[in-house]
């Protein structure tokens, strides 16, 4: 499967990273899964995946709960708690 | 209406075009957001707001509609800058219209709650030690449970 990963702010500048095409293997199919699958590429994605900083989720600009799942296409979106107003 | 700007508005302007849209408003509620200089002990000589584009929009209509599900409004308004800002600078203006004046003032805390929790926006603020992200807080959370609604 095939989506676009964008990263925002505090996480966009960790990652050094704002947004890629990425190909996912299979045992990436939720959030969650997806989340672990980032942090094994080890150094700054392990920190940042890994679940010791509070990050959300959005699948074509929505926000979602680590168990919402996507399919080919999608746009997925992690960032940090959002701080405007 | 949902503006995502650089530039600065004018809030008697934007009350004014919304005042007089119809007859039967009674009660014009409105927010202004405006830049600290000071947050967390340090004093603040600027902030960078970032958003995520097509998301926020999307995110302010939801809470917009949320808003005019749950009472009686005739029109809301949210404008939010972005972009670099300094201290007294305006950062976001909400703007709510009705009959009355309870679910006027009702309708634009509540927007701005949501908008607090789950608009797309990211504050990263020049301070006299470097630059920092804000960290969200929790006191936001607890603002908008209070609008939940019991089972």
């Amino acid at each position: 499967m095939k989506v676009a990963l964008l990263y925002f702010a505090r996480l966009r500048e960790a990652l050094g990273a704002s947004r890629e095409e990425a190909t996912l293997p299979a045992e990436a199919r939720d959030i969650q899964s997806l989340m672990a699958w980032l942090a094994q590429r080890g150094g700054v994605w392990q920190e940042e995946f890994s679940g010791c900083r509070p990050l959300r989720a959005a699948v074509n600009q929505e926000l979602v709960a680590n168990d919402a799942t996507f399919k080919d296409g999608d746009e997925i979106a992690f960032f940090p708690p959002v701080t405007g107003g | 209406m949902i503006r995502v700007q650089h530039e600065d508005f004018d809030v008697g302007a934007e009350i004014n075009r919304m005042r007089r849209a119809r007859p039967d408003i009674g009660a014009v509620a409105a927010f202004v957001g405006q830049v600290r200089d000071l947050n967390e002990g340090d004093a603040v000589s600027g902030l960078a707001l970032e958003h995520y584009p097509g998301m926020t929009e999307k995110a302010l209509e939801n809470i917009v509609a949320q808003a005019k599900n749950r009472w009686n409004i005739f029109d809301a308004l949210v404008i939010h800058r972005i972009g670099q800002l300094k201290p007294f600078d305006q950062i976001v203006l909400v703007v709510v219209s009705g009959a009355h004046r309870g679910e006027a003032f009702a309708a634009c805390e509540f927007i701005m709650d949501f908008l607090k929790t789950e608009a797309p926006f990211w504050k990263k603020e020049q301070t006299e030690r470097g630059e920092r992200w804000v960290d969200a807080r929790t006191s936001d959370d607890a603002a908008k449970q209070r609008w939940a609604k019991p089972d």
